[in-house]
């Protein structure tokens, strides 16, 4: 297929009309946080530098930021370890009941955020007695993390084949043997790429959180929607959101260079 | 010389794990059963018992004078819920958008992700890949604030439109489309382009060189290929769009989707077993939905 030269122009053009359009919200976002003005006049009236201190001495922020990443970290940590070993069976293994455990595995992000949410509220109040906590959030952030570990898994797994295993097993190695230098090695960066993701995804959500956070517990979207709407709070959100969009760019770098470092490999 | 070689080789030590090693080369079923027994004892613990007990609380009803839930069966929730004009209005309402939104951004998508996969040199198409992922860690509620300040009157809309006579369409059920389609453009993007990644150019090289037009092409090699990956994103859209309520709430005017109604009947109503009946509607369709998707293969590629 031979696309003529004006069709590629045009879908280059319209690529990037579109990512200009995607851009133009977080620039707005950016300009604003250097607004004099709360409300959301445009153009600014004036500049000044005020939100950014107030955001980094803000502590109700701070505290939802540190809460923020150890529900992440923690969420995505249980991710790893029950979805490396969801995949491994999936892809190494035919039984009963397969396309039944692959759609449990999706189930959680395919069904409306709301659902789970609610479905995890009530099993934890009014089926098991859990009150709400840091401890909730964690297990239902985890619960939806699964699969973007197991996606990033069991593609690397389709790839790779089992040859190296057959071999390595030939040879002598035990079944951890095998794991620990063959099976574990091929899969790192995906297990890297799927972590981050996990991270990402447990980060930014929010239905779920407010679902099955206690009052006493605020994450950092959570800390964000109840300031949204607070004169004078607006600017600071928009300071926050900046930080977070430029200190994502590293992890994402990195993942970049990791998976085009191995398809230039292949 | 047989000596020598049993010097040579090193002797395998006997141990607990060595032993358990043994035992699970030998066995794949109980491989299988070991590799299986965690996650799915948390899927089905924490996942598919919640889901059964929403299911089940929805059968019950809230006291109206003590405000706690009575366990006395009823179906007087579900009747309500398929029946009442409110709930049949605000479901439409709800899927209307839901899938307003899925076909503005596959009609958006498309042409990116073949352009990304198709057209750009590898460098530009990595580029391209952090372009579209970096909006996706700015988080989602300042994305739909920002929309709000763009949409607001004597905001980014109404001021760069001026000239042109293009005023913002304001608060209401337009902004609530744009924003979600908005939102969840990436998250259709990205399996729309990892599956024309996945389609060969010889594919295509071959369909051309055997005299078939471009439209032709992507028609009948492109299309067949990509569908899977196509109806994978639109899970996403859909779904996430079915159970928004917070874009509702900010953009969205005095409008309320499915996802408005279980929020105030769990928080202000304290009405768990109603919320829960609601609840069951976007669960019915996104099975009816995941049951079609299932058909063309596409969860395999989600």
């Amino acid at each position: 297929m031979k696309l003529s030269r004006p069709a590629r122009v045009l879908l280059g053009t319209f690529t990037l009309v579109v990512l200009g359009i995607i851009y133009v919200p977080l620039l707005v976002v950016l300009v604003n946080s250097f607004s004099t003005s709360t409300s959301l006049t445009w153009p600014p009236p004036g500049f000044t530098f005020e939100w950014w201190g107030r955001a980094f001495r803000n502590e109700g922020a701070l505290d939802s930021l540190a809460t923020s990443v150890q529900v992440g970290l923690a969420a995505t940590a249980i991710a790893l370890v029950l979805g490396t070993l969801i995949s491994l069976a999936l892809q190494r293994y035919e039984f009963f009941g397969r396309d039944t455990v692959s759609l449990l595995v999706i189930l959680p992000i395919a069904l409306p955020g709301i659902v789970t949410g609610i479905a995890l509220n009530n099993a934890f109040r009014t089926i098991m007695g859990i009150p709400l906590s840091l401890f909730t959030v964690i297990v239902s952030h985890a619960t939806f993390c699964i699969v973007t570990v197991f996606n990033n898994v069991i593609a690397r797994l389709r790839r790779t084949g089992t040859t190296l295993e057959d071999a390595s097993a030939d040879l002598g190695a035990g079944v951890w043997t095998t794991f620990r230098l063959v099976t574990f090695p091929q899969l790192r960066s995906a297990l890297f790429a799927g972590g981050l993701l996990a991270f990402a995804l447990s980060f930014d959500e929010i239905i779920v959180t407010t679902f099955t956070a206690g009052s006493g517990v605020s994450t950092l979207p959570i800390w964000i929607l109840n300031n949204l709407f607070r004169p004078n709070q607006a600017p600071v959100v928009n300071v926050i959101a900046v930080v977070l969009v430029v200190v994502s760019i590293v992890p994402i770098y990195i993942a970049q260079r990791i998976a085009g470092s191995e398809q230039t490999r292949r | 010389m047989s000596t020598e070689l049993q010097e040579r080789v090193p002797r395998i030590r006997d141990s607990p794990a060595r032993r358990a090693s043994v035992v699970l080369s030998r066995h794949a079923r109980l491989r299988l059963g070991l590799l299986l027994t965690a996650p799915l004892f948390w899927l089905g613990l924490v996942y598919i018992a919640a889901l059964a007990a929403l299911l089940i609380t929805a059968l019950w009803t809230v006291d109206s004078f003590t405000g706690l839930i009575s366990t006395t069966w009823t179906l007087d929730n579900i009747v309500e819920v398929v029946t009442g004009s409110l709930y049949q209005t605000v479901t439409l309402r709800t899927v209307a958008v839901a899938a307003l939104v899925t076909v503005v951004d596959i009609v958006i998508a498309l042409p990116i992700a073949f352009f990304m996969a198709k057209v750009a040199s590898p460098r530009l198409q990595r580029a391209l890949v952090i372009a579209v992922l970096m909006p996706l860690w700015a988080s989602y509620l300042v994305k739909a604030y920002a929309w709000r300040s763009v949409l607001s009157n004597d905001g980014l809309w109404d001021w760069a439109g001026a000239p042109f006579g293009i005023s913002s369409p304001g608060y209401g059920l337009t902004a609530t489309v744009i924003t979600l389609a908005y939102l969840w453009l990436p998250y259709v993007i990205l399996p729309i382009y990892a599956g024309l990644e996945r389609v060969p150019d010889s594919l295509l090289e071959a369909s051309s060189d055997l005299g078939a037009s471009t439209s032709r092409t992507l028609r009948t090699v492109v299309l067949p290929l990509l569908w899977p990956a196509i109806i994978a994103g639109s899970i996403f859209s859909f779904s996430l769009s079915l159970g928004d309520y917070i874009t509702v709430n900010i953009v969205g005017g005095t409008n309320q989707l499915l996802g408005n109604l279980v929020y105030t009947n769990v928080g202000a109503a304290n009405n768990l077993p109603l919320a829960a009946s609601i609840a069951l509607i976007p669960i019915v369709i996104m099975f009816v939905y995941l049951t079609a998707a299932r058909r063309s293969g596409a969860l395999n590629s989600l």
